[in-house]
């Protein structure tokens, strides 16, 4: 997928701008942030469980080749295919090459973010077949040809009335107004195409080492119609979410869609493992996975590979209040948010997502609801250090931060300077105490008031007040 | 592609700073069981799975034996002004079914409106079903029809998944090919997070429940 994130700040203006932008996302706060809170409130273990989830992750991290190798030999046996991609290219030529062979021409698709990440539908349709996104959420924005801005509800920019448009363009009148309406024409719609796929393709929730299984879950039910009505099943899936037993699977199951919709459960998990088997009435005759790296071995053994523990559940970008103002697309690429402001300078390079580590405000609420306890804004912090590293951050910042070292390191005159600005600053804001306009500081104090300080630093008024 | 699966799996043995197992070692993580934290409830199965499952949006009838299966479906179907025909799965194929109700053990048409199906167990933890594939329980009756009734007897009710999977690991051709694990009617909250029943999946779940 083209990556836009350099032009980040644009897109963040024309987001801010944007009312029914707005409206959307006003409506995901209420919906998840309150929902996670109500159950999460409602069960004492959930942080107990948030430390096992952790330690798992960490655990598999740390074993990952053997675990993989074991998931491989248990799909085998169960008489799947499991195929290796080093990167998108590879992982992309693996499914046309499946796509080919068994002549296929229509192709559905349950939702899968790794399936973004490796840019499939263009190459696809490259290739002249024909791709349908059945989960509700892909199927909009598919029609609309925008990426997804969310990775559990992709279409969560778009309000009812765009569905409505949409819809109205791609099916033909009469215009349905109301969600169940629009939700009803979307499933009759949907329900020819999987009974018309050769090929359906899912992403994986959880890889199961012990069984050699792939886990979706879902709402709505399309990922099990897109798996089961077609000839071939492939799944895509990164090579982290291996887990090694279903016990495991269990401890997953009890937080993901907590944290993910504000949901106890979701409403189905399906653990498929293999093709169709003598006897059987349906399911597909193929059954393949294939399993992405694609810079996930990068992270690995590095500074990053907490990141790794990532399960795809939203919450960071749901509780982001960055995320609330400007929505997914502004970020440019696939994974949008805090994970994807970290994901993203790691998978597409420092150089061209500047922004992304710096649209930050350090606040740290992705990190207090992330299920598997990864330090966000730690890592955010250390691509901001890796930045002025590697000299891409800009000069201005590089001279000021050099001045201030220079002050700060001599203490006598760093008092000085701090006293000198704390009487100014009082001065400037006069008989109202508040300061409408500052050199050097226009971005603050453009849209608002800069407080100014009652004239005395930290240090005078302690000094002050521990004299006798 | 045997030369990527070894270069990720080089560079994952490079990046963590050591070569493949011991042998003793991979013994070790393959014989590991781990006992995560399960959540806690005092109220008893049935109870737990009932208000679970109904929390969701999923009904539940109950009955006195497996005999009084026809007749409730008939009555789930007459109330709900559907024509007398199913998928039913072979086990439940032997019952005395009504003279006039028609009905194919699978698998699931496209116009297919009603079906019936056992389960393997309830999961009372968060008031589940669990369903698995086979000859005598087509994947299909689970997701197309636009009604899902499902038989569940009172003693088929464990209390959390690690039950539920003593069960998977005791089928006789080890795990199922698809595994369903079913909690309500399929929804969605894909258009201004409005939840909606009846996306893709059954509008309506129905549990019949034999004590």
């Amino acid at each position: 997928m083209k990556v836009s994130s350099p032009q980040f700040k644009e897109k963040s203006v024309i987001a801010l701008a944007d009312p029914r932008l707005r409206q959307a996302l006003g409506q995901s706060r209420k919906g998840f942030v309150n929902k996670r809170a109500e159950l999460v409130g409602a069960l004492p273990e959930f942080e107990q469980l948030r430390d096992e989830a952790r330690d798992l992750k960490n655990h598999v991290l740390d074993n990952l080749d053997h675990y993989l190798e074991r998931y491989e030999a248990a799909v085998t046996a169960a008489g799947g295919h499991v195929h290796w991609a080093r990167d998108a290219e590879e992982a992309r030529s693996i499914i046309l090459n499946i796509c080919q062979r068994v002549n296929a021409k229509t192709i559905t698709k349950g939702k899968s973010m790794v399936s973004e990440e490796i840019g499939l539908n263009d190459a696809l349709e490259a290739k002249g077949y024909t791709v349908v996104e059945t989960d509700l959420g892909e199927y909009i924005i598919q029609l609309a040809h925008e990426p997804p801005s969310h990775i559990i509800a992709p279409a969560i920019h778009k309000t009812k009335e765009q569905v409505s448009e949409l819809f109205e363009a791609a099916h033909g009148g009469p215009r349905k107004t109301t969600v169940a309406e629009l939700v009803t024409e979307a499933r009759l719609v949907l329900r020819d195409k999987y009974f018309q796929a050769d090929v359906g393709i899912t992403g994986g929730n959880f890889l199961v080492a012990e069984t050699g299984s792939s886990i979706i879950v879902t709402n709505e039910g399309n990922g099990d119609l897109t798996q089961t009505l077609a000839r071939v099943h492939i799944v895509t899936s990164g090579i982290e979410r291996i887990v090694p037993t279903l016990e495991d699977v269990a401890l997953f199951l009890r937080i993901l869609a907590r944290s993910a919709t504000g949901q106890e459960t979701e409403t189905y998990t399906t653990l498929s493992t293999g093709p169709r088997r003598p006897h059987d009435l349906d399911g597909p005759e193929e059954y393949h996975v294939v399993l992405v790296d694609n810079g996930r071995t990068k992270m690995l053994g590095g500074k990053f590979q907490d990141m790794l523990r990532c399960i795809r559940c939203g919450a960071c970008m749901n509780h982001c209040p960055v995320y609330g103002a400007i929505g997914g697309h502004a970020y440019g690429w696939v994974y949008p948010g805090p994970m994807g402001s970290v994901l993203t300078p790691l998978f597409v390079g420092l150089d061209a997502t500047y922004d992304l580590p710096n649209a930050c405000t350090l606040n740290g609420r992705c990190e207090s609801v992330c299920p598997v306890r990864i330090p966000l804004p730690e890592l955010l912090r250390e691509l901001r250090h890796m930045q002025h590293q590697q000299g891409i951050r800009p000069q201005g910042e590089r001279r000021a931060l050099g001045a201030w070292r220079f002050v700060a390191e001599r203490p006598g005159l760093y008092q000085f300077a701090n006293r000198l600005a704390a009487r100014v600053l009082k001065g400037l804001g006069g008989s109202t105490g508040r300061i409408a306009s500052l050199p050097f500081a226009g971005a603050w104090t453009d849209s608002r008031d800069m407080p100014a300080p009652e004239g005395k630093t930290f240090l005078e008024l302690w000094q002050a007040r521990s004299k006798p | 592609m045997t030369e990527a699966r070894k270069a990720i799996l080089g560079q994952i043995r490079r990046a963590l700073g050591r070569g493949p197992l011991a042998a003793a070692d991979a013994a070790v993580l393959d014989a590991r069981r781990p006992t995560h934290t399960r959540i806690a409830f005092d109220d008893d199965l049935l109870a737990r799975f009932v208000s679970r499952f109904e929390s969701r949006s999923g009904t539940v009838v109950r009955i006195g034996s497996l005999l009084e299966v026809p007749a409730a479906v008939d009555a789930y179907r007459q109330q709900h002004g559907l024509p007398a025909r199913a998928a039913i799965a072979r086990p439940l194929a032997g019952l005395s079914w009504p003279a006039d109700f028609v009905h194919h053990p699978g698998p699931a048409g496209k116009d297919e409106v009603l079906s019936v199906t056992a389960c393997l167990a309830g999961i009372a933890e968060m008031g589940s079903l669990l369903l698995a594939s086979g000859p005598d329980s087509p994947t299909t009756l689970n997701f197309v029809p636009d009604h899902h009734l499902i038989v569940l007897h009172a003693t088929q009710i464990v209390r959390h998944f690690e039950d539920a999977w003593a069960i998977l690991r005791a089928c006789p051709g080890g795990m199922p090919r698809a595994t369903n694990i079913v909690s309500g009617p399929s929804r969605t909250g894909d258009v201004e997070l409005t939840l909606q029943l009846g996306a893709h999946g059954p509008r309506s779940v129905h549990v019949i429940l034999v004590h």
